[in-house]
């Protein structure tokens, strides 16, 4: 496939999980747009490592392999990230009996 | 039209129209839903360029274990009866208006670049499979990835230690 549609499909889904972020008020919801980027992001990164294979390939025949081990530890900070976040919903929702995030506006005041 | 151009068509669909569903959807399980649905999709894209391991640490990592943590939280906080107060419709309007506007820029300045021959290897090549990414991981990267059970073990006692009841949360 040309590597054109893999961006074009990347940069829809990651706009999706922006305008989510942006207009969506339910932390959980935002969390998970976040998430949704960071995989458009990894196909994006999985498409360039084989496009970068197909061009390298008589050069070193392991071209492109780095960009999938960088997926692999995105994935491994993403989980991190997921079960950490989680549980400051979790506490959020404790203090504030909801996870609307125009709640935290105390900063603000 | 080929297979592969075929597959990459409907899963792109696939993909693109869950995600939509995600962000309008007013029940929160229905966003998990979908959202796994998205993963799934990007799972087949994975298998589709033979990024095996990727394809199926996606699937078991993301739609096994991160969503199953997501839905998992929301029912315990009991959400789908709740009603999500809308945000203000200008607000709203121009979130949407900014995410469109970003879309643009980058498709604008993605048109003058030349990238009409470079093609993404579909259907073969071995350096998604696990021989040579385990090869590489254990080699030269083995470094990195002691880090990371080190970055596990911090998240796990953050996660401890913010779900724990102190005395200042109940207040």
């Amino acid at each position: 496939m040309p590597i054109e549609q893999y961006i074009f499909l990347s940069l829809a889904l990651f706009t999706i999980g922006i305008v989510g972020v942006l207009t969506r008020r339910n932390a959980i919801i935002i969390f998970m747009c976040i998430e949704l980027m960071l995989n458009a992001v990894n196909l994006l990164l999985v498409a360039f490592s084989k496009m970068h294979h197909l061009k390298l390939m008589e050069v070193n025949p392991n071209a492109g392999t780095e960009g999938q081990l960088f997926v692999f530890f995105i994935m491994v900070v993403a989980a991190a990230e997921v079960s950490v976040g989680l549980a400051i919903i979790v506490l959020l929702y404790r203090n504030t009996r909801s996870v609307d995030v125009n709640f935290l506006n105390r900063l603000k005041h | 039209m080929s297979v592969t151009e075929i597959l990459f068509y409907s899963l792109s669909a696939m993909a693109i129209g869950s995600a939509l569903l995600v962000i309008l959807s007013k029940n929160p399980v229905h966003s998990v839903l979908w959202l796994i649905v998205t993963f799934v999709a990007i799972s087949g894209h994975y298998i589709l360029l033979n990024a095996q391991f990727l394809g199926i640490v996606n699937m078991i990592v993301y739609a096994g274990a991160i969503m199953v943590l997501f839905l998992f939280v929301i029912m315990l906080m009991n959400l789908s009866t709740h009603k999500e107060a809308k945000k203000n419709k200008w607000l709203q309007m121009a979130g949407v208006l900014s995410g469109g506007l970003l879309l643009l820029v980058i498709v604008a300045s993605l048109k003058g670049a030349e990238q009409a021959t470079l093609v993404a290897q579909t259907n073969e090549g071995s350096i998604g499979l696990l021989e040579n990414l385990g090869k590489t991981l254990f080699t030269d990267y083995v470094i990195p990835f002691e880090i990371a059970s080190v970055l596990f073990l911090s998240a796990m006692v953050g996660a401890v230690v913010l779900g724990k009841k102190t005395e200042t949360t109940k207040s």
